[in-house]
């Protein structure tokens, strides 16, 4: 078998039982990863499993298709808590790559500057897995293992996103940051989620940031020190003990001093962002 | 077999469902107006609609697309009737060389079915996926936004009128249709396809193993070509004296990407081949990774009889240069550094062969025919009559197109197998083998008096030239003839070295050596200034470079220097600038905004060297003027500007010309496209051998040179007062190539060699510029958003102003790069996500202000302008940043983190 493009996922849960297979569904990173070579390997597309690649509400959760493209994200009615991943939709590589690649590929593909990751730690999200043998769910820290791994089974799909509404409330916002405007990897990404109660203090917080560790982390300290104070005071909180938790490296694109200062910077302009929503 | 629809008809598709739509659409359907630029998602050239929307067709797997309606390039025309998208891109110069622009278009089309009238902002974020190198975006910008209604048709100029007028590329048309014939577009199926293994280290000795045996285990692999193989000599070299790189290395590689053999054989075979298990044994050694290694004592020789690792030295000195530091009031000592930097031109290397009898007829995306002819036939064993060079369209050059690349390969394998070859370039084989720019270490001692005259400057660069010579002699020699800058000095001493090291060649990369040393003049200049208490533009002013004056090399000029003309244009730009930035800076924190300035001038064409230039141009019994164009256009537009000026020497209507491409069977050697000195040595040259048909036909019927030449069909009308007479053309024998009369036109600047000194008059002609940057510096982050750019250049007369621009505005983003994300490592970034080059939101509003000089070497006037536009770029950004934050960044790119590094070390 060299090329499967199933229409059912069913079909796709047996193929993957049976085959040591790769799994492509926008190809943005798949095809790359092959630059200047024939493609002659097993293959499952899953882009002709339009069932999984719908948005919308199941129950009190959203649910995200994995073949959601980014493109769709942008343009979904979603709650504004999800704004934050709205925002990075729009940044992710151009146009190009927002029509095809989905959500589901960004997660798999396990990258520390995944542009999907910050967002959705900060809405709770977990990741419904499927495979001939069943589903599971898991949260999406525990998907995402470590650099470039994942929790996924061999025999397993990333079927869907899975976001609890409650999770969804306040205002987020998404701050994607490098070299060049456009077609950038990020060298930080920075998002933060605030919910204001009406006397205007915090009732609740979520902030990740993203490419400054193996995976993207949460700010859980912070998220507590915010709890409780005014929401014009969020940005004035941040200190550098709440990153302490971040591990940024070298590379081509900035120093781990550099990121991290930026990280901090951004943190602040994300809670920032979130106060000044319109 | 799939079946998909592209452009309106069901076609069948065969082979691998995993193959990428961009091969299918260029190989099996001849759709070759889609580009492959990277082949990793990161350039767009290749992007098309699938059913309605914008995708990659290089990530895109064919077999998803069954019952899918596919658009390409070739579905926005019909034929050669443009959309009014294309004929918007056609009159606003949005096509250079034409490689990206099928992606382009795509992405606009994409945009103005969903907005129909989109705003400047909208424009940028739909284009934002596909990048540009000559352009600078801002045409593109204004050609999407200018679509929607785009009326035209704006006539071409009346007869005698083309030169000065905006008048369309030429060329144009095939580069919007994807008809363009571009290094990748040549071969036909039955081409074999050729690979090279390649070093994958800095520095290694090797052994080949059993080559017959890998022949014969891998199906489809023909032949195997390792330096022994090459019949001629195992090397070149752009200057003949210098020749230094081997075609093939032998038993030992000095970079990283260094040839060692050819694999060729059937298309799918040797596409799937995996080349690490091809049979060599490294042997990896410890290689010298900057000049600094190169030249300690312990460090390895690259090259026999290049003592020390140095290259060649350059030196230009006038007066007494201590002395005069010495009795100076002010004099500051600042030191700069500048990485290499890849050309990243949208097509990578390409071409085609075959061998036909005892010739070879080589099509290839080059700068520069005739001397790859020569090259070629050296390597080859054969007399330069044997070879042909066909140049195709060229997808960017930018300097690098003029080494060497692919050429020797496709000789080697269409002469020995008697079959036609192909290759291309991945993306990352182009920017690990190809030349670069010169990292560069740049120090200036430059003084003034308090009265704000410059008293002298000392100027010592050091340039990386990598393993092999190339243009590093010329780089070499060109940096201290200019690294003065455009200004007056008592005394002046420039010394360069080029030093070899194990990375990759450095080259030619518009500017040659100039952008690097003008980064330290310039940002120099703005502390002199600060020093001395001046405005920065006031000083530059005052001790700016004027006809009369002696220049560093002692030359001097009776005319066709504006370069005072250039600052006097930014002056009010500048007055309302610094007000802004002094407002916006009193009222917020967190961002700073700044102005810089800078100057530059550059020589056109050869440093003392000969440097000549042939056109023909003829009339067809037919009627029609055919001029032969052997100036390759690369995409700054020679091809139109050429013709404009025969058009106007002929006084004739620009559409009575054909064009015979460049070939060097057909076309006389017009010299290579680099130096900036097509327009001035090749215009010159079709101005005389236009001037001189005109005359020829005058004579013939006895008119005077006053008379005017109407050309018919089979015949040449002559209007002269008040009579008119007939040339019948049918009744001419015609020549070799068919034509009933020609003419050649011929040029070579005068110039003189440099003494040991370095005095002398190396270029006829210099144009000048001056540049200003306005932008914000966010303090917390280290990041610059540049605002606007305005541009005034000296281009002596411009024969197309739209052209002009081109290059300006092309040339300032390169420029942008250069100065702000531009840093290329090997090894590290040798794709074009990590090596980054500006994007469409990258690049300002720029304002450009022609200054016409008129020289009076230049054809109607007009200078060359294509590598002045970047040199004062980037200090004129360093200069703004400086100005926003403070504290000068000496080591380029100005990154965040570098940025950062300096405001904190305030």
């Amino acid at each position: 078998m060299q090329y499967a493009n199933p229409a059912t996922l069913a079909k796709a849960l047996e193929l993957m039982s049976q085959h040591d297979i790769s799994v492509v569904a926008g190809g943005t990173d798949f095809y790359p990863a092959r630059a200047g070579r024939t493609v002659d390997e097993p293959v499952l597309d899953l882009t002709g499993l339009s069932e999984l690649g719908n948005i919308g509400a199941s129950g009190d959760r959203i649910r995200i298709g994995a073949l959601a493209t980014w493109t769709e994200i942008a343009h979904a009615a979603l709650p504004d808590g999800c704004r934050a991943l709205q925002q990075a939709a729009v940044e992710v590589g151009g146009r190009q790559i927002q029509n095809v690649g989905t959500i589901g590929g960004n997660l798999c593909n396990s990258s520390p500057a995944a542009d999907g990751v910050p967002p959705l730690l900060l809405v709770d999200a977990s990741v419904e897995l499927m495979s001939v043998s069943g589903v599971r769910t898991l949260r999406l820290e525990e998907f995402l293992v470590g650099y470039r791994r994942t929790a996924l089974r061999s025999d397993e799909l990333l079927t869907a996103v899975l976001i609890p509404r409650e999770a969804t409330g306040g205002h987020s916002a998404f701050i994607k940051f490098g070299s060049r405007r456009h077609l950038v990897i990020s060298i930080v990404m920075a998002g933060a989620r605030l919910v204001v109660a009406d006397d205007g203090t915090i009732a609740d917080a979520r902030v990740a940031v993203g490419a400054c560790s193996p995976v993207a982390e949460r700010l859980e300290a912070l998220e507590q020190d915010l709890l409780g104070l005014a929401a014009g005071e969020a940005a004035g909180c941040v200190a550098n003990r709440h990153l302490e938790m971040l591990s940024p490296i070298d590379d081509v694109r900035a120093s781990a001093d550099y990121r991290r200062t930026a990280a901090r910077v951004l943190v602040k302009r994300a809670l920032d962002g979130c106060v000044m929503h319109p | 077999m799939i079946a998909i629809r592209v452009n309106g008809a069901d076609v069948q598709v065969g082979g691998s469902r995993l193959r990428r739509l961009s091969d299918v659409l260029r190989a099996d359907l001849g759709l070759t107006g889609t580009k492959v630029g990277c082949e990793t998602g990161d350039c767009g050239a290749c992007a098309v609609m699938v059913d309605g929307a914008l995708v990659n067709s290089c990530t895109t797997p064919v077999g998803r697309l069954e019952a899918g309606n596919v658009t390409t390039v070739e579905g926005l025309s019909n034929g050669d009737t443009l959309s009014s998208l294309q004929r918007s891109f056609l009159r606003h110069g949005a096509a250079q060389c034409g490689v990206c622009t099928p992606g382009m278009l795509m992405a606009a089309t994409a945009l103005l079915q969903e907005i129909p009238q989109p705003s400047e902002r909208q424009v940028e974020e739909a284009l934002g996926g596909v990048l540009c190198r000559c352009t600078g975006y801002r045409k593109i910008i204004a050609a999407v936004l200018a679509a929607p209604e785009f009326a035209e048709d704006e006539m071409d100029p009346p007869a005698g009128k083309a030169v000065g007028s905006r008048v369309a590329r030429v060329d144009g048309v095939a580069k919007l249709t994807g008809s363009d014939v571009f290094g990748d577009d040549v071969a036909t199926a039955e081409a074999l396809l050729i690979r090279i293994v390649r070093s994958p280290f800095h520095r290694a000795s090797f052994v080949i193993g059993d080559v017959d045996g890998y022949v014969a285990a891998n199906h489809g692999v023909i032949a195997v070509f390792t330096s022994g193989d090459v019949p001629g000599r195992n090397w070149f070299g752009v200057i003949p004296a210098f020749a230094d790189q081997p075609v093939l290395a032998e038993a030992q590689v000095r970079h990283r990407g260094e040839p060692i053999a050819v694999v060729v054989g059937e298309r799918d075979s040797i596409q799937s081949l995996d080349l690490d298990l091809f049979p060599v044994e490294w042997d990896e050694k410890p290689p010298a990774m900057s000049p600094e290694e190169a030249l300690a004592p312990d460090s390895h020789l690259l090259h026999e009889g290049r003592d020390e690792n140095v290259l060649v030295r350059g030196l230009v000195r006038r007066g007494d240069v201590d002395g005069a530091l010495a009795a100076s009031d002010v004099v500051i000592d600042a030191s700069y550094s500048t990485p290499f930097i890849e050309h990243a031109y949208i097509e990578p290397e390409a071409g085609h062969a075959v061998r036909i009898g005892d010739r070879l007829e080589i099509n290839v995306a080059t700068q520069t025919p005739h001397m790859d002819r020569t090259e070629v036939a050296a390597i080859m064993g054969l007399d330069p009559s044997a070879v042909i060079i066909r140049p195709t369209a060229v997808g960017g050059g930018f300097g690098s197109k003029l080494d060497l690349s692919v050429q020797p390969f496709l000789a080697l394998a269409a002469w020995y197998l008697g079959r036609p070859v192909r290759i291309t370039y991945t993306r990352s084989e182009s920017m690990m083998s190809t030349t670069k720019r010169h990292p560069a270490e740049v120090s200036v001692r430059v003084g003034a008096d308090s009265d704000g005259s410059l008293t002298a400057m000392d100027f010592v660069g050091r340039f990386d030239t990598g393993a092999y010579a190339s243009w590093g002699p010329t780089v070499a020699n060109r940096a201290p003839v200019h690294a003065g800058g455009p200004y007056v000095y008592e005394a002046y001493r420039a010394s360069t070295m080029a030093v070899h090291t194990n990375q990759p060649p450095s080259g030619a990369f518009r500017g040659f050596g100039v952008p690097q040393s003008a980064v330290a003049q310039e940002c120099a200049f703005d502390e002199l200034a600060d020093a001395l208490g001046m405005d920065r533009l006031a000083f530059r002013l005052r001790n700016a470079f004027t006809a009369g004056q002696p220049t560093l090399t002692g030359q001097v000029f009776d005319s066709g220097v504006g370069f005072k003309e250039c600052l006097e244009a930014l002056e009010p730009h500048w007055g309302r600038a610094l007000e802004e930035a002094a407002e916006f800076n009193g009222t917020r924190s967190g961002k700073r905004r700044g102005v810089g300035v800078a100057g530059l001038w550059y020589g056109c064409g050869n440093t003392g060297l000969p440097n000549p230039s042939s056109i023909k141009i003829g009339v067809a019994p037919t009627g029609r003027v055919v001029l032969y164009q052997g100036a390759v256009d690369i995409g700054q537009g020679a091809s139109t500007v050429l013709s404009q000026i025969c058009a106007d020497a002929l006084g004739v209507d620009l559409g009575a010309i054909d064009r015979v491409g460049a070939d060097t069977d057909t076309t006389p050697d017009a010299g290579k496209t680099s130096a900036s000195r097509q327009t001035f040595i090749s215009g010159n040259a079709a101005h005389a051998a236009a001037s001189e048909l005109r005359s020829t036909l005058l004579v013939m019927v006895g008119a005077s040179q006053k008379g005017r030449l109407e050309f018919r069909s089979n015949r040449v009308l002559v209007h002269d007062q008040g009579k008119v007479f007939e040339i019948d053309l049918t009744s001419l024998a015609p020549d070799a190539d068919g034509l009933a009369v020609v003419a050649v036109g011929s040029f070579d600047p005068v110039t003189s060699g440099l003494d040991e000194n370095g005095q002398g008059s190396p270029y006829a002609i210099y144009g000048f510029g001056a540049q200003m940057t306005e932008l914000v510096v966010d303090v917390d982050l280290g990041t610059v958003e540049l605002l606007r750019i305005v541009a005034a250049h000296d281009v002596g007369r411009a024969i197309n102003p739209t052209l002009v621009e081109g290059q300006i505005e092309g040339g300032i983003a390169q420029g942008i790069g250069f100065a702000l994300m531009e840093e290329y490592l090997p090894g590290r970034s040798e794709n074009l996500h990590d090596y980054l080059i500006p994007t469409i939101g990258d690049v300002p509003e720029i304002v450009s202000i022609l200054i016409e000089s008129n020289d009076p070497l230049g054809p109607y006037g007009a200078k060359g302008v294509g590598e002045h536009t970047l040199v004062a770029t980037a200090p004129s950004i360093l200069n703004a940043i400086r100005d926003a934050i403070g504290v000068s960044v000496r080591r380029l790119p100005a990154s965040p983190t570098r940025l950062l590094e300096a405001i904190e070390s305030r």
